[in-house]
């Protein structure tokens, strides 16, 4: 039977893991991210979870684990963040190259140097073109439940997926949570039948070197090379968007929770002004349109729940009757902007729809960002855009001289 | 010594043509290393020579079953092999990591420190050519003093080759060996001695490489043999921590005839930079720990 329990962001996660029969888990740890492997350790030491559990001597071993395990078969899941999610690098593309299901909870964290333990996105987004799908959630329960859904999507797709949240804000923060009843998640995530695995009744060599050309195998048969194999992988991103929705969809019939597919919006009927985000950020920026609209400036938002594959077609439909647009991120690439608002004006481009989106870096590091102060800067906005400033970039609460 | 050459396996696992250059130390051992390992090994490996000789995709010269993985990774990925057949309840197979002395005594030694501290259940095997050779010859901790490089072109490398084995007996492991391609049947005897005990196992083959070392392709057997004559390389096993010394080794050992380190130098091109110097000081480490592997055979 399911019920509720009282718990953190990282204990969420954790049961995700558990409820999904995990097989080997691999972790390595790191603040905030620590509790999640604290907390399977518990379970495994006490007998209440079976799974292999090797703590190594490092994250880049951390993903090497999970991605030997799920060559030869086993469902496989960590958790990390920040430096240790960058020291990983090199594994999560490997990861994604190998086209296995792997999924891991990033508790987004700022990046050094100088070291921050606390919240922003900049972690995962700096992990953006690995080729893993990338998840931001909402609340402890959305952080449980996607944990389920992401296997029953990458599992499909063969690709690997990030499940992301905000480190502390959620991570360390109780809220109720209902743990679904076990034997209902094994009826929507049966186990992991991959479609090849290692071993010796089949010898193969998995990985070696490839050419930039095909080649023939020794049957004749012409093979992949390189480049073919990267246009499947991007093939495979671009078409797991059918599985993740249509996995939110099944999640919501059986367990009565539906967290949007892709995205998901917040009073955008009519609205004069949509504000963009991800995760706790745009949890904030209801808010924040709730204050607008008692004032009487028609806010709504528009949540990035899945943020590779990208949204693009949801973003245009949800963008397209906006006369301006407001992104928030924790994020920055260096030398441009937010990454979500490079990426929201490159999809808007492809429909012809040129509305003035203003970019606002907020929260980098775990500066506080409060809804009246997102509030405060979208009515500055609309002032500068009834001025005619179409494009602008902004710090929040951010000394910038 | 010939007859026990029937005891080695039939069945080769290294398939005719393979693109290691002629004359590879490394190609030499890997079929006696194969022959021993047999059916029911898993592979993994990272980046060197040993990925070349495997194959381009999608053919492969090897009958075992193999997962590439990055430089760095090799140890890990044998934990993640072990970790994932155990969940699948395959505790039949034995997982083989094998990586060259870059992926080992260098890039690779977190990992395999940690796989080793874990006593994770497989079989790390370091083949010690020298240097980054897939990239071309460049030092690694595990090119001697002396010897040029592409990246100690002029000078020589300045600095002792670094004692792997010592920091593998460090980890308290239930077997360590060295081996040599020039001496097959005490190669071949180790890993099949290897493959039977449970635990971490680290086993460590000198591969002479005539390309990395300048030397002519048809020489790599004698170079080998000599390697072991002048005591540089030493052919022993540890088991449970106990010294002993093996094959030809052994027999030095016993009479005492080990030939001057000058006549294994003297043949190849990388030392023609090597000073009197450091000739000197190589016969006396050489000499300095001949006497130690002494001592632990007696004791
Ligand atoms: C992280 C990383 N750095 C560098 C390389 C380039 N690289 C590939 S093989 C190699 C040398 C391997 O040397 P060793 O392990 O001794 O094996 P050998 O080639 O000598 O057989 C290097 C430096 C790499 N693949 N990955
Ligand atoms: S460079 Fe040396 S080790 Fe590499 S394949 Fe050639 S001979 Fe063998
Ligand atoms: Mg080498």
């Amino acid at each position: 039977m399911s019920h509720a329990e009282i718990m953190t962001g990282n204990q969420a996660a954790a049961w995700g893991a558990k409820l999904s029969k995990v097989q080997v888990i691999s972790a390595y740890p790191i603040t905030p991210s620590t509790p999640i492997t604290e907390t399977i350790s518990q379970w495994v030491e006490r007998g209440e979870f079976k799974t292999e559990y090797i703590r190594v001597e490092s994250e880049h071993s951390v993903m090497t684990v999970c991605v030997s395990a799920s060559t030869v078969g086993a469902r496989t899941f960590t958790a990390t963040c920040s430096h240790g999610l960058l020291y990983m690098h090199e594994q999560l593309h490997w990861a994604a190259g190998s086209r296995l299901p792997i999924v891991m909870a990033c508790v987004n964290r700022a990046v050094g140097a100088p070291w921050s333990i606390f919240n922003d996105q900049q972690d995962s987004i700096a992990q953006r073109d690995t080729g893993w799908i990338q998840i931001y959630c909402r609340d402890n329960q959305e952080i449980l439940d996607s944990i389920i859904q992401a296997y029953r999507i990458a599992e499909q797709v063969y690709c690997p997926v990030m499940v992301c949240f905000d480190g502390f804000i959620l991570s360390h923060t109780m809220m109720p949570v209902e743990i679904p009843d076990a034997e209902a998640v094994c009826r929507f995530l049966p186990p992991y039948q991959p479609h090849t695995i290692l071993k010796p009744e089949t010898p193969r060599n998995i990985n070696p070197v490839i050419f930039p050309w095909q080649r023939r195998d020794a049957e004749g048969v012409l093979r992949d090379g390189y480049m073919d194999m990267r246009w499947k992988l991007q093939h495979a991103l671009e078409g797991s968007r059918a599985a993740i929705v249509e996995t939110g969809r099944a999640y919501a019939e059986a367990f009565g929770r539906d967290h949007g597919g892709m995205l998901w919006t917040y009073r955008t009927e009519d609205a004069e002004v949509l504000i963009a985000g991800m995760g706790s950020l745009a949890t904030e920026a209801t808010t924040a349109a709730d204050i607008l609209r008692d004032e009487g400036i028609r806010a709504g938002v528009v949540g990035v729940r899945v943020y590779r594959p990208f949204p693009r077609e949801e973003i245009r439909e949800a963008f397209k009757n906006a006369p301006a647009i407001c992104v928030f991120e924790k994020n920055i690439s260096y030398g441009y902007e937010g990454a979500l608002s490079a990426d929201i004006k490159a999809a808007l481009y492809g429909a012809g729809i040129r509305t003035p989106i203003h970019n606002f870096i907020a929260g980098l590091g775990g500066r506080d960002v409060k809804a009246r102060e997102l509030a405060e800067a979208v009515r500055s906005s609309l002032s500068a855009i009834a001025a005619g400033t179409s494009e602008r970039q902004t710090w929040l609460n951010c000394v910038t001289e | 010594m010939p007859e026990k050459l029937f005891k080695i396996h039939k069945e080769e696992y290294m398939l005719p043509g393979n693109r290691t250059c002629s004359g590879c130390g490394l190609a030499l051992a890997y079929r006696y290393v194969l022959k021993a390992l047999r059916e029911n090994t898993i592979l993994t490996l990272p980046a060197s020579c040993l990925t070349v000789l495997h194959g381009l995709y999608p053919t492969t010269s090897v009958a075992i079953p193999c997962l590439n993985c990055t430089f760095a990774s090799t140890a890990a990925s044998a934990s993640g092999l072990v970790a994932g057949l155990a969940a699948m309840n395959r505790s039949d197979i034995t997982v083989v990591a094998i990586a060259g002395d870059g992926g080992t005594f260098d890039i690779g030694i977190q990992a395999l420190s940690g796989a080793a501290e874990r006593n994770t259940d497989f079989i790390f095997v370091c083949y010690d050519n020298e240097g980054y050779m897939n990239t071309g010859t460049q030092r690694s901790s595990a090119t001697p003093a002396g010897a040029l490089t592409t990246t100690t072109p002029f000078l020589t490398k300045q600095q002792n080759k670094k004692d792997m084995m010592k920091i593998m007996e460090g980890h308290d492991l239930p077997y360590l060996a060295t081996t040599s391609p020039s001496f097959p049947i005490d190669l071949y005897e180790k890993f099949v001695k290897a493959k039977r005990i449970k635990g971490s196992r680290y086993l460590q083959i000198a591969t002479p490489c005539p390309p990395g070392w300048v030397f002519p392709p048809k020489d790599t057997v004698k170079i080998g043999r000599l390697a072991v004559e002048t005591g540089i390389v030493v052919l022993y096993e540890i088991e449970d921590g106990k010294f002993r010394f093996t094959g030809r080794s052994k027999t030095l050992a016993e009479k005492g005839n080990r030939v001057p380190v000058i006549n294994f130098v003297e043949k190849q091109g990388r030392f023609k930079k090597m000073s009197m110097e450091q000739l000197g000081q190589l016969q006396r480490s050489v000499d300095q720990k001949w006497n130690e592997f002494l001592r632990r055979a007696e004791a």
